[in-house]
């Protein structure tokens, strides 16, 4: 099974064949790392087991350890870091004590990986069809005269199209899930035992990543291979691996069978890893943390509860028994914080009760005020040099050139009622961001019409858009909550600047005490005003963000992945306290996601988008329980769910 | 409406900065070193003629071409000049001139690059073509032609230092700009109804201002080498005058032979304060990086 | 690969329409006078009136402008007033002179600065990295007139090793005779061991003066790119596949690492051709630095405008090299072509 092995290292490097035992056994590992402010334990006491042809999935946020714990195993950790404790065996073979030239063996021939961001793994200077028979070569699975053979053999088994031709290209000249299946080959190559794959599908479309996980699992189980799955993604590990490890903070919370650790977690950080991760059939609520539900409850009283001060890591208030002590989450309180007596204290109440999904009234209702009307909207750039092109080329094959114009957008049409949330839902390069940025007057279209409470906004070009009066009542809330933000002013700064330009407000205490007020409704706490973005964690930015969008009360604000940078538990916050403002100030949404489920969460209506047209359209319900368009039914096939 | 918490935590931002300073010179003394050289330089500029033992100009052939001793720490030139005192006052010609020049380009190519970075188009054509043609040219060749054909003068030097260095600054400038061109923070300006030109002015600048004031110190170093490396050739700076760079030209004929100290000095306060500048380029970077500021 | 150098040629003719406007206006478009320039210092008006007429600058600019594209297309640079040979004669006769320092100084920092910066970045916080990067600091800190005093003190002066800074040969050798204009080459096409020896020792420390000066920046970018490279997923995932060291350090680290290197070649080369000129006043070198650095002293301006135009052609074609090389490494940047 194992080809030719070199006689020379085949005595040490011979893999036990015992059936039973365990391929890979990990024991009280501790990894640390040497810092400008120290030693840092990034992985602390983990115990993992994979047996042979077993799945294991390591689930954690940004920051727990779990890519770390991967790369120990291989033993490629930078330079900083070394394992401080603990042992790690590798069908038989002590991996914490091994020689390099011996680990060198190892990898690549009996266990490989592969990572997030293929095209950043391939070198970008040498031909794919060379890097694979590199490998092939340096482990003497092949010989000069076949090794071009032997590639080809392998490219067909990752399904790669044309293989001969595939074989001379550059990483540059393929797609990314293509080089996504170069990288498998790579790590197939040799037929290793064990595979570990490090968020093996960020950053891909998702219909992408189900056509790249399937071509894994398929490849892993034909040859009886383990594998390691490393993600943030719940619904990932549920759908792919047999036992599921859930780590946080460098160590292990939890480890179970897949469908045991989704139907009965059993430590709270897995309940609310759990509950966070958004799934079919759920409300906005259920993705917060029980305890924080029934805080909100609780808090919903009369009498408004006194912020919470968690800054950095600062202390929680005992009797919110989060079982965490992640600063984000626990300053983040999930309701309107009751700032200044500004609003009643009932708002959160009704937040809360009209919150309950499923009342399609309302919806029915709005749809006769339209707020936003779009129509035939085209967005066309010239082929070469552009910035849509150029991202289309990043991600698939360039079109030919026919006649020089890609069209971003190709005449859509769709309107927001008054009140309303719609979800603008794409892979990338369908032309949601591009419509997202025309309706919010940063480019021109084409042609088309944009109407905007009766008046033509179509007909002001974006350039002079800055100084309408209409310019107010249109806001966004951006992706990247740290990019979003000018390093070089403090939060209060960054939400007074609405304010300050069109809110005929100026310096002084009132400005500050609106700030302070903004900041209450949006929880963030006020001694964070004064912080600079790089000192915010980013749901703390994310909540500046939304502050700014919301201080002129606009009526509608786009909202372009806002949460797509962030964590599950922290996305879970940010999610209902968009909602929660909503009903307080009674605004539009134009939500704009890759993510039907999120969007699923906060929208009335959802319209789907493929090549810059329109494809489905109707309420959340309607198109994800019975979606009418091939593309949408294959969306929502290739998300990946926990079995609940 | 209260406002009794805020303003009295709000540290005020120039202590900061200077903590901050504290901070980076504390945890890197190289840039700590580099600020002490710098202070000797700006002394020596500033108080040179008053502070030298002799008179750099005054000639005795009597005491030509002594190597250095009590009197004459750095030892005299064929003239009998004091080389010490020479190399001290020189320090505000040779200063003053990289300064002058690079506070020139820091305007006109900073201004040049940021409109070209931020507007595009054909502001982004013409400036770029014009750095190209700059960049056609190997730099200090290019800094011969312009002395040799707009005149031998000190403002000349200056002038032609200041050209030979517009590319770089336009190339920095341009693409800090245009970078943030797009940046969401630079969108949300434009949501929240800012003007082009104030996005430009409060958004844009104060965020390429570090890299600009970096680019400064790396070029001030740059300047000093190619002023004196031109009066070096007999441009610019004329004899009497007491500038490195001719000092060590004066130099150059006597060190065959044996006679090193005349070159030595100017030669090394040369070195002295362009590894001065280039270490402070360094450090600049540290402090004024916000990312860096804990 | 043929479309590549069509390209590549194609951006650098309007860098050269560029150089030959610049090197134009600034004989023609001066605040002072251009005849009393080109007449020299002791002219009479008469002769300034007479130089005026002769160069054609009565008449209207553009037509002057044709003129001197007219005369450049035909080779005519002018002549040196102080040694009356036409300019371009003397610039391609002094030219081997400066190419073969500029080339040996250049040689000897590639050879020197490559391997010392790949090392510097695979051992990182080691000796080797220190000293690199005390080196490459103190490097662009020297001014390069200096160093070669310093040297010529050192190994002339003081050592005896080296002869005396004065040319390329000393005064009892014979050149040999002019095939490519290189000594070395020249002196070993006619078997003249020799003096092939006094050529070399008259080269060797004015290459070195050009070499630590040239080797700062690239043993610097060498580093630094390494680093970046060596710190990239794509050698991470070469390591993960279990490639030896060596070969992720050359087929995978350097390769990719050289793409900055070869870019910063083309400031190095900028860099070099200025510092040439003042190597060769120190070494008394007989170039076409010398030869400027000559005619700026007796206000000879012809020679002056001949050699910065000579300079920005040798330059605009070191850089289509540059980028030739460049395509020849990156893919990306071929199929940009």
């Amino acid at each position: 099974m194992h080809g030719v092995i070199d006689p020379a290292t085949a005595g040490t490097l011979a893999p036990s064949e015992e059936p039973r035992g365990p391929l890979l056994q990990v024991r009280d590992l501790t990894v640390e790392f040497a810092t400008r402010n120290g030693l840092v334990k990034a992985v602390k006491n983990v115990n993992l087991t994979v047996a042979k042809g077993e799945t294991l999935g390591i689930v954690g946020e940004s920051g727990s350890g779990k890519s770390v714990t991967s790369y120990t195993v291989m033993r490629i950790l930078d330079r900083a870091g070394r394992i401080a404790e603990g042992s790690i065996a590798f069908s038989g073979i002590d991996i914490a004590h091994a020689g390099e030239k011996q680990m060198r063996d190892l990898r690549g021939r009996e266990m490989s990986m592969i990572f997030q961001n293929p095209r950043a793994a391939l070198n970008p200077i040498r031909k794919v069809g060379h890097q694979i028979g590199d490998v092939l070569l340096h482990h003497l699975q092949a010989d000069p005269r076949n090794v071009k053979e032997k590639v080809i053999e392998i490219l067909n088994q990752v399904r790669i199209a044309r293989p001969e031709e595939r074989y001379h290209a550059y990483p540059f000249e393929l797609s990314g899930g293509m080089c996504q299946r170069i990288v498998i080959a790579l790590a197939l190559a040799c037929r290793p035992q064990l595979m570990i794959a490090d968020e093996p599908t960020t950053g891909l479309d998702v219909t992408t990543q189900k056509a790249v996980m399937d071509l894994v699992t398929e490849l892993t189980r034909a040859r009886g291979m383990s594998t390691l799955l490393i993600t943030h993604d719940l619904g990932l590990a549920a759908a792919y691996c047999d036992t599921v490890m859930v780590m946080e903070k460098g160590e292990v919370v939890e480890t179970a069978p897949a469908e045991q650790i989704f139907r009965n977690p059993q430590h709270p950080y897995t309940r609310k890893l759990m509950r966070a991760t958004p799934r079919p059939g759920i409300s906005l609520r259920d993705l917060l943390p029980e305890e924080a539900q029934t805080r909100g409850r609780v808090q919903a009283s009369p009498r408004p509860n006194p912020p919470p001060q968690a800054g950095e890591g600062g202390p929680v208030a005992p009797v919110e028994a989060v079982a965490t002590p992640d600063a984000d989450v626990a300053a983040s309180n999930p309701l309107p914080l009751a700032g200044e007596g500004r609003e009643g204290a009932a708002a959160p109440a009704a937040g809360l009760s009209s919150v309950a999904k499923g009342s399609p009234a309302p919806a029915a209702e709005k749809t006769l005020q339209p707020l936003l009307k779009v129509e035939n909207l085209v967005k066309e750039y010239p082929r070469q040099g552009a910035p849509i092109a150029f991202l289309a080329g990043l991600f698939g094959k360039k079109p030919a050139k026919e006649d020089g114009i890609f069209r971003a957008v190709d005449g859509i049409s769709f309107e927001v009622g008054k009140g309303e949330s719609v979800g603008l839902v794409g892979e990338s390069g369908c032309g949601k961001s591009t419509t997202s940025t025309i309706v919010m007057r940063l480019i021109d279209a084409t042609s088309g019409r944009i109407t905007f409470d009766g008046e033509d906004l179509s007909a002001i070009p974006a350039k002079s858009f800055a100084h309408h009066p209409m310019r107010k009542r249109i806001q966004m809330v951006f992706q990247d909550p740290t990019e979003s933000l000018n390093p070089r002013y403090t939060a209060a700064r960054a939400i007074a600047d609405p304010l300050l330009r069109m809110g005929g407000m100026s310096e002084g205490p009132a400005l500050r005490a609106k700030v302070e007020d903004l900041a209450g409704m949006v929880g963030l706490p006020v001694d964070l005003l004064d912080r600079f973005p790089h000192q915010l964690s980013g749901g703390q930015k994310a909540r500046v963000g939304i502050a700014r969008a919301i201080a002129l009360n606009p009526d509608l604000v786009i909202l372009d992945e806002p949460t797509a940078a962030l964590d599950v538990s922290v996305q879970a916050v940010v999610l209902n306290l968009l909602e929660d403002l909503k009903h307080k100030i009674g605004m539009s949404y134009l939500f704009v996601s890759h993510d039907l489920h999120v969007v699923q969460l906060l929208c009335d209506r959802v319209i789907v988008m493929r090549q810059g047209r329109v494809v489905e359209e109707g309420t959340a319900e309607q198109v994800l329980a019975a979606p009418k368009d091939a593309y949408t039914r294959e969306l929502i096939a290739a998300i990946p769910h926990p079995p609940v | 409406m209260t406002i009794a918490s805020p303003s009295a935590a709000r540290p005020s931002p120039l202590l900061a900065t200077l903590k901050h300073a504290r901070y980076v010179i504390s945890d890197n003394p190289v840039t700590g070193l580099a600020f002490g050289m710098a202070l000797v330089l700006v002394v020596c500029a500033l108080l040179g003629p008053y502070i030298v033992p002799h008179d750099p100009y005054a000639s005795n052939t009597a005491m030509a071409l002594k190597p250095p001793s009590a009197t004459y720490w750095f030892g005299t030139d064929q003239l009998g000049r004091d080389i010490f005192s020479r190399v001290i006052v020189a320090t505000r010609l040779d200063l003053g001139i990289a300064v002058c020049s690079v506070a020139l380009v820091f305007a006109a190519g900073g201004i040049a690059g940021i409109a070209s970075g931020f507007f595009g188009g054909w502001t982004d054509r013409i400036i770029g073509r014009i750095s190209d043609t700059i960049m056609a040219f190997p730099l200090f060749v290019l800094a011969m032609g312009i002395v040799a054909a707009l005149g031998n003068t000190v403002t000349n030097i200056v002038i032609a230092t200041a050209i030979i260095n517009f590319p770089l600054y336009v190339r920095v400038a341009r693409s800090e700009a245009q970078v943030r061109r797009q940046a969401g923070f630079v969108q949300a300006a434009r949501l929240t109804g800012n003007s082009e030109w104030r996005i430009l002015l409060t958004q844009i600048l104060p965020n390429i201002m570090p890299i600009m004031m970096v680019q400064m110190s790396l070029t001030m170093g740059y300047a000093i080498l190619n002023a004196a490396g031109l009066s070096f050739i007999g441009l610019g700076v004329r004899p009497p005058t007491a500038e490195w760079g001719i000092m060590v030209a004066e130099g150059a004929t006597y060190i065959i032979s044996g006679e090193w100290w005349i070159a030595l000095f100017p030669g090394l306060s040369l070195m002295f304060a362009v590894f001065c500048f280039n270490l402070l380029g360094d450090g600049l970077r540290d402090i004024v990086d916000p990312q860096r500021r804990t | 690969m043929l479309k590549l150098i069509t390209s590549r040629l194609l951006i650098a003719i309007p860098s050269l329409i560029g150089v030959v406007i610049v090197t134009f206006l600034l004989t023609r478009v001066l605040p002072g006078d251009t005849a009393a320039y080109f007449a020299g210092p002791a002219a009479t008006p008469q002769a300034i009136a007479e130089i005026k007429t002769k160069l054609g600058l009565d008449k209207p600019l553009i037509i002057q402008f044709g003129d001197y594209v007219g005369a450049l297309a035909k080779g005519d640079l002018g002549t040196s007033l102080s040694t009356g040979q036409p300019v371009i004669t003397e610039i391609t006769n002094r030219l081997p002179a400066s190419a073969e320092l500029t080339l040996s100084g250049l040689i000897l920092a590639l050879v020197i600065a490559i391997p010392f910066g790949i090392a510097a970045a695979v051992k990182q916080g080691s000796w080797v990295d220190h000293s690199c990067r005390i080196l490459t600091t103190a490097g662009v800190s020297l001014p390069v007139f200096f160093t070669g005093l310093l040297l010529v003190y050192l190994f002339y002066f003081r050592l005896g090793w080296a002869p005396a800074p004065l040319g390329r040969l000393d005064a009892f050798a014979m050149a040999p005779d002019t095939v490519t204009g290189f000594y070395l080459i020249d002196t070993l096409i006619a078997g003249d061991v020799e003096t092939f020896r006094a050529a070399l020792a008259q080269l060797v420390i004015p290459a070195l003066t050009l070499a630590i000066f040239a080797l700062a920046p690239i043993a610097r970018m060498t580093r630094a790119s390494m680093l970046a490279v060596l710190s990239s997923e794509f050698v991470r995932t070469a390591r993960a596949a279990g490639l030896t060291p060596w070969k992720v350090i050359i087929v995978y680290a350097f390769r990719n690492a050289m793409l900055p290197v070869v870019t910063t070649l083309g400031m190095v080369f900028s860099f070099l051709l200025g510092a040439n000129v003042l190597v060769e006043k120190v070494f008394a070198w007989p170039g076409i630095g010398s030869y400027a650095v000559e005619a700026l002293i007796t206000s000879d301006f012809a020679p002056v405008q001949g050699f910065v135009l000579a300079m920005a052609i040798l330059y605009v074609l070191l850089n289509l090299m540059i980028d030739i090389a460049y395509g020849i490494i990156d893919p990306r940047a071929r199929s940009e072509a």
